[in-house]
């Protein structure tokens, strides 16, 4: 990739490829949101409700507990790969 | 010392941190007074979110929602964490790249048209006033209940707060402020929770300790020895009772599927909770606060359905007294409710103070002298009202009790009404914890009440002094007058809310609902269309944000009637697809993008500089 190029168009398309990326990433991240919340916490609830940790009924616990945990997992995942990203295709600072 | 002045030192002791930071962060220049100056650092940044997110309802209400509704509160939890993913990777970076002063700003840019902002600042003072009105509700409570002043003084002394930190540093002010009140309130939250865990499971973290086996209180149970969890118990105890349970769902899976989308849409939407992202100095730091903010607020959301849990198992056995089913065994547990029940000479102490403030009741319905709680209505109406004189036992007289019949499924009568909001405030009392425990509680619902109306109160003061002066009708005024301006706003705004908590609408619960469904199906779609879609144009976003907003409105109406009667009983045979108007801003959502997407396909592109200006914002 040739990030030292400052051609107007190479930084216009690397800026495509940047939002794709960034796309990408949304969509894994939120089909997870989905998932625990909607999916674990609401749809599949009385199913998962067999299972149980502890003391909590599993589906129960997503509901309660567990959704929660796994967005703040999503969040941080998603900022550092942003970072990431930001760095890769930053032109010459803001 | 006694209870009451340990409330007035951790009370009076916040009140003057307050006050300090307010003379030490005074605003000098308007982007001081909006945005703090835009660089705040994304860890205080995301505590200042935390404290201006979580209001009076998180921390009095929604322990004791989850209480008496168990898993359907659920929804609450995860509507109000889950928009924090939403606010991370869908707006707050965007909105701060744009990096101007307020929502309405972005929308009318955005879709070139002084409509579009007009629009948006009214849904933006609609939503944020009904919001403000909770909040110096709960001020109330907590200075009636602890302070033992008069809701009115109360108010006043609040409002006095509110008003020197906000008018003399405006964003910069409420800013650390919040941080200040972030670390009050959690304090406040949590060490009632540990100290309650490690009394019933012995497990010190709350999170853990409401999934744990209970400690067996050796004198209650001598036939089974074995051990049972908190949970297990407590889906017991109250089915016993006659109640659904604990840990299983009562309502329509497709109502429990839009509350949530409406709440978490609604969150992200929510004009008080994206203006902290603009206070930010970097792109990169708007999403490192949302994580931060998520952090800070996880710390009270995950302990909330540990006190909900704890704290129904303490009040159910308080009353009912400790024997009523610790044992596996049914017959043991049918004899011992035929017992249940304790005295009203003998109820300790919190139970009388909260009968005096009136959202604790009792009425005898089997006259035997002894409080007794079960499924079922105690009283006609929703809420208590009182004889002046008293009872033969010293109780209060109750006049609006129900024909006191015995529930289905209840063993016997009840005798109780319990107000949901006290159960945080009470949780400590009723726990036995020790006087500065209590007051530290006082010391936090006002926090959390004062640090979201301080935020409410800027978002609305900026949308007049900046939105409707400066951008709208007076482009000419100078930045100083702005500023003074801005100041006149918030002072006025302080005032009207004032008023409104003094003199609560019948209609303040169910508005607050209102707020987030009209913030799920107005704001949200268009900002983030706005972001995310160049050819979303000005006729696509107005229609878009008119539909949503009228169809969620007149839903609401049409069973809740705000100002009106309602046209139809608010049952579930006449809620389309089986959806309370509580949880149709879900729906009105999906109406609002379906409306903008199509409309805009029919009529012209966005002129090229939008476009342009669309494409700036998706750079690094």
């Amino acid at each position: 990739m040739d990030n030292n190029n400052k051609s107007k168009s190479s930084s216009d398309s690397d800026s495509n490829i940047y939002w794709k990326e960034n796309i990408r990433l949304i969509f894994i991240c939120l089909s997870i949101w989905f998932i625990v919340s909607f999916g674990f916490g609401i749809l599949l609830v009385d199913w998962l409700n067999q299972f149980r940790v502890a003391g909590f009924k599993l589906g129960f616990w997503f509901a309660q507990q567990g959704s929660i945990y796994t967005f703040l997992i999503l969040i941080f995942f998603y900022i550092n790969r942003m970072n990431k990203l930001d760095n890769k295709y930053k032109e010459g600072g803001e | 010392m006694d209870l009451q002045t340990l409330t007035y030192i951790f009370v009076g002791f916040t009140f003057a941190l307050y006050i300090g930071i307010a003379i030490w962060a005074k605003a000098e220049s308007t982007k001081e007074f909006y945005v703090a100056g835009a660089h705040v650092h994304p860890l205080l940044n995301g505590m200042a979110t935390a404290a201006d997110w979580m209001s009076a309802a998180s921390f009095i209400s929604m322990a004791g929602l989850i209480a008496f509704s168990g898993y359907d509160a659920s929804v609450y939890l995860m509507g109000w964490t889950g928009g924090y993913v939403l606010l991370a990777m869908l707006l707050a970076p965007y909105l701060r790249k744009y990096g101007k002063f307020t929502v309405p700003e972005f929308i009318g840019e955005r879709f070139y048209s002084r409509t579009a902002r007009i629009v948006a600042v009214v849904c933006l003072i609609f939503i944020s006033f009904t919001y403000i009105a909770g909040q110096m509700r709960g001020v109330g409570i907590v200075f009636s209940r602890f302070l033992e002043v008069d809701i009115i003084t109360g108010l006043i002394i609040g409002m006095a707060i509110v008003f020197v930190y906000a008018v003399l540093g405006g964003m910069k002010g409420i800013t650390y402020t919040q941080v200040a009140q972030y670390c009050v309130l959690i304090f406040a939250y949590t060490v009632p929770a540990v100290f309650i865990s490690l009394q019933l499971t012995g497990n010190p973290i709350p999170q853990l300790g409401f999934g744990s086996e209970l400690i067996n209180s050796g004198s209650t149970d001598q036939a089974t020895s074995q051990s049972v969890y908190l949970l297990d118990k407590l889906d017991k105890v109250v089915m016993d009772l006659g109640f659904n349970a604990y840990t299983e769902s009562n309502w329509s899976t497709t109502n429990l599927f839009f509350l949530t989308l409406a709440l978490m849409a609604g969150t992200a939407g929510l004009p008080h909770v994206i203006v902290r992202f603009f206070t930010v100095k970097k792109v990169s730091d708007a999403r490192r606060s949302a994580g931060y903010a998520l952090f800070f607020i996880a710390l009270l959301y995950t302990v909330a359905p540990a006190i909900g849990s704890m704290s129904r198992l303490n009040l159910i056995e308080t009353i009912n007294g400790p024997s009523s089913s610790s044992s596996s065994e049914s017959e043991d547990s049918k004899k011992a409710l035929e017992t249940a029940g304790t005295s009203y000479e003998s109820m300790p102490n919190w139970f009388k103070t909260w009968e005096n403030s009136g959202l604790l009741a009792w009425v005898d319905h089997n006259k035997d002298g002894k409080v007794q709680y079960a499924k079922g209505k105690a009283i006609a109406d929703k809420s208590p009202t009182f004889a002046e004189e008293r009872g033969p036992l010293g109780q209060r007289i109750v006049t609006n009790p129900s024909k006191g019949e015995i529930a289905q499924g209840a063993p016997f009568a009840n005798e109780v009404f319990v107000d949901k909001d006290i159960m945080v405030l009470a949780n400590p009392e009723i726990a036995g914890l020790p006087a500065w425990v209590i007051a530290l509680i006082a010391a936090g619902g006002i926090a959390a009440a004062l640090s979201t109306a301080a935020g409410l109160l800027l978002v609305i003061s900026s949308s007049i002094s900046h939105d409707l002066l400066k951008m709208t009708f007076a482009p000419n005024i100078t930045e100083k007058q702005e500023l003074f301006y801005g100041r006149v706003a918030i002072t006025v705004a302080i005032i009207i809310a004032g008023y409104l908590g003094a003199n609560p609408p019948g209609w303040v619960a169910e508005t607050v609902a209102m707020a987030f469904g009209l913030a799920a199906s107005s704001l949200f779609p268009v900002i983030l269309l706005g972001i995310f879609s160049k050819r979303v144009n000005r006729a696509g976003a107005i229609s878009g944000m008119l539909s949503g907003l009228i169809f969620t409105f007149c839903y609401i109406i049409y069973f809740k009637g705000v100002f009106i009667e309602p046209f139809a009983a608010n049952i579930e045979e006449n809620w389309l697809f089986g959806i309370t108007p509580q949880a149709i801003g879900g729906l009105g959502m999906m109406i609002n993008f379906a409306v903008a997407i199509s409309v805009s396909y029919f009529t012209e592109e966005p002129p090229k500089e939008v476009q342009d200006m669309v494409e700036s914002l998706r750079h690094p």
